[in-house]
């Protein structure tokens, strides 16, 4: 009995994991590339995340379930087959079911296959662990990274269109800031948010810093 | 008259207009890694440039010839034959001439399976270019690419010797200047009125 919940909290561990401390985006900074090259609306960084996200949830199963099977020396080709086969499929199921998607995010769809966050997943954890791990460790990863390009592309939808999800938010009087939905917006948009995210962890770690000062104090006394 | 100015014009549109770094984001692992010296980007950057000859190359030989009885296999094929011909590639220099292994070897492992590489094979296909527009294509590709890396990185040595809050010190800062070269860049929009 104790030896299932110690595992569910592991689980649910890997899961947090990937969505907060080590979010893939503004923590590790990778998959840079589509994390700014479509988050230029709400709908097509949403698209992007889940996309993407099927990939990692499917090619860390796979990797995890052969982990014994695959030679050391040709692991990271067979990784990148493996991933390969999971980015052809998003590409044809999304040109089949979402056509206007598809036209959307173009290119950069295929492009998740050369994206550092997958393949270093594999490398780092689905080729080591279980499959229940690394499917958790999948989820998470994925949640995190779905996360972060919606915050992107909710901030540069909202300053460069006024709208979010394609619904006006301020009516005709709003000017749009164009230059954030523009390739110079997505620097600026993640730039200003791993800022955000420097100023966050410090002052937890000085507030977290103070407080075991504060016992100290209270020891000596 | 109108093919070479087709050709001058798919130059300098990968180079400027359509920047593979500032307006596509690609490459950009490399690019906010290691721009830190000078002298180091321009070798990446010229190491980038011959990565991606050899890709156009590769891409469209396996465009003309293989692609169109297996459209499905394009992304593995094209990863697999562009990481095994730079390989290759990479072998023959060490042999013939060790100076320019010296130069650039250690970078072509970083940059084999980069996103611009396998993005500029794409765009190739997407684009319908031949043999000599792909060419001419992957070099000014290539030279945009290391024209971003070079003034990243000369803008970079600049803020080493400035006094830069703490807080910002790191990827933000790399990012935020990224974003105002980039927004230079679209100025070259309108160098061509079509």
């Amino acid at each position: 009995m104790s030896e299932e919940v110690k595992e569910q909290s592991q689980n649910a561990n890997e899961f947090i994991k990937g969505l907060w401390n080590e979010n893939p985006v503004f923590i590790a900074v990778l998959g840079m590339c589509p994390a700014l090259a479509v988050t230029n609306t709400a709908m097509n960084s949403l698209a992007m995340g889940l996309a993407t996200a099927f990939v990692l949830i499917g090619s860390s199963f796979l990797v995890s379930l052969c982990r014994n099977i695959i030679p050391k020396q040709v692991r990271i080709t067979s990784y990148i087959i493996i991933i390969a086969t999971f980015v052809t499929m998003v590409d044809f199921l999304l040109a089949g079911f979402t056509p206007f998607i598809h036209k959307e995010l173009g290119a950069f769809i295929a492009l998740i296959v050369v994206n550092c966050l997958i393949l270093g997943r594999q490398e780092a954890f689905a080729s080591k662990n279980k499959v229940s791990l690394a499917v958790m460790d999948a989820l998470g990863m994925s949640a995190g990274f779905t996360f972060a390009l919606l915050c992107i592309g909710i901030i540069r939808e909202i300053l460069g269109n006024g709208s979010l999800f394609d619904f006006p938010l301020f009516g005709d009087g709003y000017e749009p800031w164009i230059v954030m939905i523009l390739p110079p917006g997505g620097f600026f948009a993640l730039g200003f948010l791993l800022l955000f995210f420097n100023w966050y962890t410090q002052w937890r770690k000085k507030r977290s810093g103070e407080k075991i000062f504060d016992k100290n104090v209270n020891i000596d006394q | 008259m109108g093919s070479s100015e087709s050709i001058f014009y798919i130059f300098i549109s990968a180079l400027l207009i359509n920047n593979f770094t500032l307006s596509y984001f690609l490459g950009l692992c490399p690019f906010l890694g290691v721009s830190g010296k000078l002298i180091t980007a321009f070798r990446l950057g010229l190491a980038n440039i011959f990565v991606m000859l050899i890709t156009a190359a590769c891409a469209f030989v396996l465009n003309t010839w293989v692609l169109p009885y297996a459209p499905y296999l394009r992304l593995i094929s094209f990863i697999i034959v562009i990481a095994s011909t730079v390989q290759f590639v990479e072998m023959a220099i060490k042999k013939l001439s060790p100076d320019l292994f010296q130069a650039l070897g250690i970078f072509l492992p970083l940059i084999t399976t980069n996103c611009a590489i396998l993005g500029l094979a794409l765009f190739q296909t997407n684009k319908g270019y031949g043999f000599w527009e792909g060419m001419v294509y992957a070099l000014g590709a290539g030279g945009g690419v290391t024209l971003a890396l070079v003034l990243l990185a000369g803008i970079r040595e600049e803020t080493r010797i400035m006094n830069i809050p703490k807080l910002i010190e790191g990827t933000a800062l790399n990012l935020i200047i990224a974003g105002i070269i980039s927004m230079a860049f679209m100025g070259f929009a309108g160098l061509f009125s079509s």
